[in-house]
């Protein structure tokens, strides 16, 4: 173990990806994930990196695709709106194969939306966001530590599958500061990019990178064979953390942030004799689904920052045997304990109604 | 479970932040579970800022404080603000050069303290937040001043290590009004 050092989230993905040698990063500022472009725009220069304010987040994420291309470990970050601006972009990475890690520490929206915290873009990140067939795979700390440890995953893993990852945090989880330790992240695995547009030194025939195939059969190939990996990347990369749920009859789910509320809502909950237990998804794309088939509660509560998003993929993977119920807050405000506990008592006076 | 929610506030400009980042800073240095999570907003310098610290001996779950344990007012809109929220048997400190009223609740201690006045008169304006932060480590014993002194010269990067004398000096004078107004 390392000395530990207390930083902001936002800090400390820029940290962790320096660590993970990301050596291009491109960004245009915007609250609340401003902190680890200004980190970026500090370091960088200082390791022989690229730090690069680009004239847009349109013109950031298609410099993410031409770092990506040539085989670099690239990074932008942004939040909700920006996040919109940068899916077309997105999209073509995701299109080409291309290893790439983008940040999206959310706030309020649609539209401008506000500069709270807010989760209303799980949709947009587990669904695609873009344009096409295509997932991206999404990954959800809920504190700085574990911030900077999927920061580190979130290279490795981009590498190893050649699909982007997505870092989704939340206003909070960027500006909140904990003791972190570096020394504890994943340590950088090197992936043998054969494919990246390098220069061939007139010693090989030319790699390339693209997006258009206007032979349907050729486009259809292309799709199937990234789809065939997704499978790959459901069967292996599942991740959750889960308690209570043996004897459960009301599981809560919730990631990121709110899992936090929720963990002080299931212990003043259990000490009140009510048996309630905590699903949290760490991958929200590949969705942990095994976990909820293997539990059996009353019902399910989703509590997001949201009106409801992360809800239909818990229906979908407990496949409707019980109620799935939903509580939360948008626009910026972030449930109450008190909140969630009202929610669960009025639930499980639905569901166990002789205890 | 012991644990202490902190809410500190004022005007941006004052140092609230970074008042909260040292007492975040000195539960890192002594192995304790802690948050530090800031108000940020479209403000400026004169706007209100305020952060919410957690310290406890077990890992910390929410990071949102909705009542706590103690409150730290640098302005009055923060006492005005915040006064209901703490939870009785809490304690209230006012820095009473700068809020023209006493606190209301009767079920919590109110502490005041000369914070901007005090540093004034050292010469040290900019330093009302660290009288105020060796004030509150002083009553509530969260933190000895000596473990705050070691806390400021770590914190502070080698280049500016100038700026740890002033501030550990004005701990001192916050710790030191406090013994003296026993």
């Amino acid at each position: 173990m390392g000395e530990k050092v207390l930083m902001k989230g936002n800090e400390a993905i820029g940290e962790a990806a320096i660590r993970s040698g990301c050596r291009h990063f491109f960004g245009y500022p915007i609250t609340p994930q401003t902190e680890l472009s200004a980190y970026m725009a500090k370091k960088m220069p200082k390791i022989g990196g690229t730090f690069l304010q680009a004239e847009s987040e349109v013109a950031a994420i298609n410099m993410v695709y031409g770092a990506a291309a040539a085989g670099m470990r690239a990074m932008t970050s942004s939040s909700s709106p920006g996040i919109s601006l940068k899916s077309e972009g997105i999209s073509y990475i995701a299109a080409g194969d291309l290893p790439a890690v983008i940040v999206n520490i959310m706030r309020g929206g649609p539209g401008l939306g506000g500069i709270q915290p807010a989760q209303s873009d799980y949709f947009q990140a587990t669904k695609g966001g873009g344009h096409g067939d295509y997932h991206l795979i999404v990954l959800a700390p809920n504190g700085v530590q574990e911030l900077a440890n999927l920061t580190a995953d979130a290279f490795n893993i981009t590498d190893k599958y050649r699909i982007p990852v997505m870092l989704l945090g939340d206003g909070t989880i960027g500006q909140m500061m904990e003791p972190v330790d570096f020394d504890d992240i994943p340590k950088p695995v090197r992936y043998e990019k054969p494919w990246a547009v390098t220069g061939t030194n007139n010693e090989r025939s030319a790699n390339c990178v693209k997006t258009l195939y206007l032979t349907p059969s050729e486009l259809e190939d292309k799709v199937v064979e990234r789809y065939n990996r997704y499978e790959i990347v459901k069967e292996e990369l599942q991740r959750y953390e889960a308690h209570d749920t043996e004897d459960a009859d009301i599981i809560i789910s919730a990631y990121g942030i709110t899992s936090r509320v929720a963990e002080t809502a299931v212990k003043k909950l259990r000490a009140e004799g009510i048996k309630a237990g905590i699903i949290r998804p760490i991958t929200l794309w590949p969705f942990p689904e095994k976990i909820y088939k293997q539990v059996h509660p009353k019902a399910f509560l989703a509590v997001e920052m949201s009106m409801g998003q992360m809800v239909e993929d818990i229906r979908l993977a407990c496949e409707c045997r019980v109620p799935v119920y939903f509580t939360g807050r948008t626009g910026g405000i972030i449930p109450t304990p008190d909140e969630i506990i009202a929610k669960v008592k009025e639930i499980a006076g639905e569901v166990c109604p002789n205890e | 479970m012991n644990s202490c929610e902190m809410i500190l506030a004022g005007f941006g400009g004052q140092g609230i932040l970074f008042a909260g980042k040292m007492l975040a800073y000195a539960a890192m240095l002594r192995n304790r579970h802690l948050s530090w999570l800031p108000s940020y907003g479209p403000e400026m310098r004169g706007g209100t800022a305020n952060c919410h610290v957690i310290i406890s001996d077990d890992p910390v779950g929410s990071p949102i404080i909705l009542k706590p344990d103690i409150m730290v007012a640098m302005n009055r809109p923060s006492l005005d603000k915040f006064e209901d929220e703490v939870v009785p048997g809490g304690m209230i400190f006012v820095d009473s050069s700068l809020i023209d009223r006493r606190v209301k609740r009767t079920d919590v201690e109110a502490v005041y303290i000369n914070a901007t006045e005090t540093a004034d008169k050292a010469g040290r304006k900019t330093l009302a937040n660290m009288v105020m932060l060796g004030a509150v480590i002083e009553k509530t014993g969260l933190f000895s001043t000596d473990e705050m002194k070691e806390t400021i010269i770590k914190s502070i990067p080698a280049k500016k290590a100038a700026l740890a004398a002033p501030n550990i000096e004005a701990v001192e004078m916050g710790a030191e009004y406090i013994r003296k107004n026993k």
